[in-house]
């Protein structure tokens, strides 16, 4: 069973190199697309079942299909490798793909470019399985410069509006300034360890290098430069705002489920190298810290729906670096996969809300949909609460809790750490319920005009089961990661809290946010307009609202500089000189145009005058 | 036998294909442009008799008679293409065939 491995990739890819060629009817792309990726989510999960029931030795399956190059000593292969790691990540990727493929049949149904969504899409996703089942950090690579591509075009898809474009440039460019760092890492890596064979580098790692030392400390920084720009953390965030230019669903896919948490992956994967460097492991706990916090507060000013959304991941993946950073592992991996139930619910209700409002974004427009939308209110609402935490039920509680209990006992764990997260909760549950209180309550703005279809409700249905039963399986999830990421305990917890008690700090915050959200939205909308509008309240609103003011920085620190770099060496020597050639190729031109006149008589004078020349060269020289 | 030194034979020779050369260069008329064209293969053709009588070869025959059928050969299409040309345009004059001309 394990031997089908490399047909979970395969198929998607064979799929999109399908749609992307041949010409066909909308039903047989939808059917194509789906049917793919339903085969993919089959496949991995009779795989699972098989890894299960029967555990391969060492826990572990390699796949070697062939050699990709061989040059002097470099040998990787086009190999995949199956881990409890990889495994969870493959089927949440596949399974949530499968669902928000079925939900894009109906969703962009009426679009000109249905069957090159549908190609895009499945190369994503065979894009994203490669990724995670690589065994070597090269074709990691791969997969990860090619869910970037996929990225670019889909938050591109509308390419007539020349702002998606921009959007997607930018995307594409600020993720560049971290895949440079990574490529750098692997670099620095084959150099320093001669392979890029994962295994083998978790393996050689601890024996070449001691804990803390100059090596070890830089791969580990460049390969975080590399997570830091796929998972838009700080400093590299500013691209995920504005890659909601693209189609909702591929918001949900790409930039809520799956592709920007490819970061968490790799460190997760690589996390022996940030065990040999502490202060690269507690850099990823601060830059989790930090992002999560500036992101909620940026969420909680937003107007547009999904850049409400889009910051809510951006925050969430900080607290998944902020497990990762304080040893907490398992608990970042168990936040992905809620993660990807409830946020890719979360950007598919509001697809939902998008279309039936006719293209309105904006949640101060909205209002009064729960009567009118009730299944959307429902899925929303459960994932909303699963987003923000509601204790005891929801997926999303039981990974926040964990990560909590793990900034406050696991190894690199401090009190710091766990105060953000919980203010973070406190964030999470104030935005979560001004958004759901602003669009579904209140009175209503924007008249309803098109009911999702079937194809739309189920996998928002399915998700939301999945956001409340999910959180159910942590036990059993913690112990089947055991062996490749081990949960590490600090000697003296930092907090002087028990599991339980950290558990119940959260859930009161929790609580917190709801009542003031309630109270400010709902209760004293004035109240909430006044503290905007005051002139500190309106300085700080707008100054979250721009993100932190982040990108009028860099516009200003890279891009500026950089425009006028390129402006002032325009007319340079090197152009000069081609300019040169152009120039004197231009006159060749014009001579020699004269002389083709059309008139016979000139050809032959032409013919025999040169001849003469060329004889009197024979015979006189 | 022996009576007219080659350097006659090239001299004239010489004279023809030179009388050719300017008939094509001044003429405007494409039939006299071709009379032309003949005269220069002949004055081509005297020099190459010329030089086997002096050699005593059998050489300089043969290549006049290879010119001989080439020029029949380049007569009997440029004639053809002539007629189509006068059919097309009306005239004869080279200097309105200037269709190649940029």
């Amino acid at each position: 069973m394990l031997g089908l491995l490399w047909l979970v990739p395969a198929i998607p890819f064979a799929s999109a190199l399908v749609l992307a060629v041949a010409r066909l009817p909308r039903k047989v792309v939808a059917w194509l697309a789906v049917a793919s990726i339903a085969a993919s989510t089959v496949i991995s999960l009779l795989i699972t079942y098989s890894f299960l029931h029967t555990p391969p030795t060492g826990n572990a399956y390699t796949q070697v299909l062939w050699r990709w190059l061989d040059v002097s000593g470099f040998h990787p292969d086009i190999a995949l490798y199956l881990d409890p790691l990889s495994l969870i990540f493959m089927v949440v990727v596949a399974f949530v793909s499968f669902l928000i493929h079925l939900y894009s049949t109906e969703f962009m149904i009426g679009d000109d470019g249905y069957a090159r969504f549908f190609a895009y899409m499945n190369l994503f996703v065979a894009s994203m399985l490669t990724l995670v089942l690589a065994n070597n950090l090269l074709l990691l690579y791969l997969g990860w410069e090619g869910v970037g591509l996929c990225s670019y075009l889909l938050i591109g898809f509308w390419y007539r509006d020349p702002v998606n474009g921009r959007a997607g440039r930018k995307a594409f460019i600020v993720t560049r300034v971290g895949d440079t760092s990574f490529v750098i890492g692997l670099f620095l890596l084959f150099q320093q360890l001669g392979t890029l064979n994962i295994q083998d580098l978790m393996r050689v790692a601890p024996e070449s290098w001691h804990v803390g030392s100059g090596v070890a400390v830089a791969v580990a920084f460049l390969l975080l430069g590399g997570a830091v720009g796929k998972s838009a953390q700080l400093p590299l965030q500013t691209w995920l705002p504005d890659a909601m230019a693209g189609p909702t669903p591929v918001s949900a896919l790409i930039h809520a489920a799956t592709m920007v948490t490819a970061g968490v992956y790799l460190i997760a994967r690589t996390h022996v190298l940030y065990a040999l460097a502490p202060s690269a492991q507690f850099a990823v706990a601060v830059i989790g810290a930090a992002t999560l916090l500036l992101a909620g507060f940026s969420a909680l000013t937003q107007h547009d729906l999904k850049r409400v959304l889009a910051y809510s991941t951006i925050s969430q993946i900080g607290y998944m670096f902020l497990a990762l950073g304080v040893g907490a592992w398992p608990a970042a991996v168990f936040h992905f996969m809620t993660h990807a139930f409830f946020k890719g619910l979360l950007f598919l209700g509001a697809g939902i809300i998008i279309q039936a409002l006719h293209e309105e974004h904006d949640i101060f427009r909205m209002g009064g949909l729960w009567k009118r939308l009730p299944v959307t209110f429902w899925t929303f609402l459960i994932a909303g609460c699963s987003l923000a935490g509601l204790p005891l039920i929801t997926a999303g509680a039981f990974s926040k809790d964990w990560i909590l209990w793990g900034a406050a006992s696991a190894s690199q764990g401090s009190t710091g750490l766990w105060v953000a997260a919980l203010i973070g909760v406190l964030l999470t549950s104030l935005y979560t319920f001004r958004m759901i209180f602003l669009v579904f309550f209140g009175e209503s703005h924007t008249p309803v005009t098109k009911k999702p279809g079937a194809a739309m409700l189920i996998p928002c249905i399915v998700l939301a089961f999945l956001s409340i039963a999910g959180g159910y399986i942590r036990i059993p999830f913690a112990h089947f990661l055991e062996e490749v990421l081990p949960w590490t305990t600090r000697v003296a917890a930092a907090v002087p809290l028990s599991e339980t008690a950290s558990a119940t700090a959260a859930g009161l915050v929790f609580l917190l946010g709801l009542v003031f959200a309630w109270f400010f939205i709902l209760r004293r909308p004035s109240l909430a307009k006044s503290l905007a509008t005051n002139p500190a309240g309106a300085a700080l609103h707008r100054f979250w609202f721009s993100d932190w003011a982040m990108d009028w920085l860099y516009e200003r620190i890279f891009v500026r500089p950089v425009l006028w770099i390129a402006q002032i060496g325009k007319g340079d020597v090197i152009d000069g000189s081609y300019d040169g050639l152009a120039i004197l190729t231009q006159g060749g031109w014009r001579a020699l145009r004269s002389t083709q006149s059309g008139k016979l008589r000139w050809y032959a004078a032409a013919i025999a005058g040169g001849t003469i020349v060329l004889i009197a060269v024979v015979l006189f020289l | 036998m022996n009576a007219v030194p080659m350097s006659d034979g090239l001299i004239l020779g010489g004279i023809l294909f030179a009388l050719g050369l300017a008939g094509l260069l001044m003429r405007r008329n494409l039939l006299l442009i071709l009379v032309s064209i003949e005269v220069m293969l002949n004055g081509a053709g005297v020099a190459f008799v010329a030089a086997g009588s002096r050699w005593a070869q059998p050489d300089g025959q043969i290549m006049f008679l290879f010119i001989l059928a080439a020029a029949a050969a380049e007569v009997s299409v440029a004639l053809a293409l002539l007629v189509r040309y006068y059919r097309m345009r009306g005239t004869l004059d080279a200097d309105t065939a200037r269709g190649l001309g940029e």
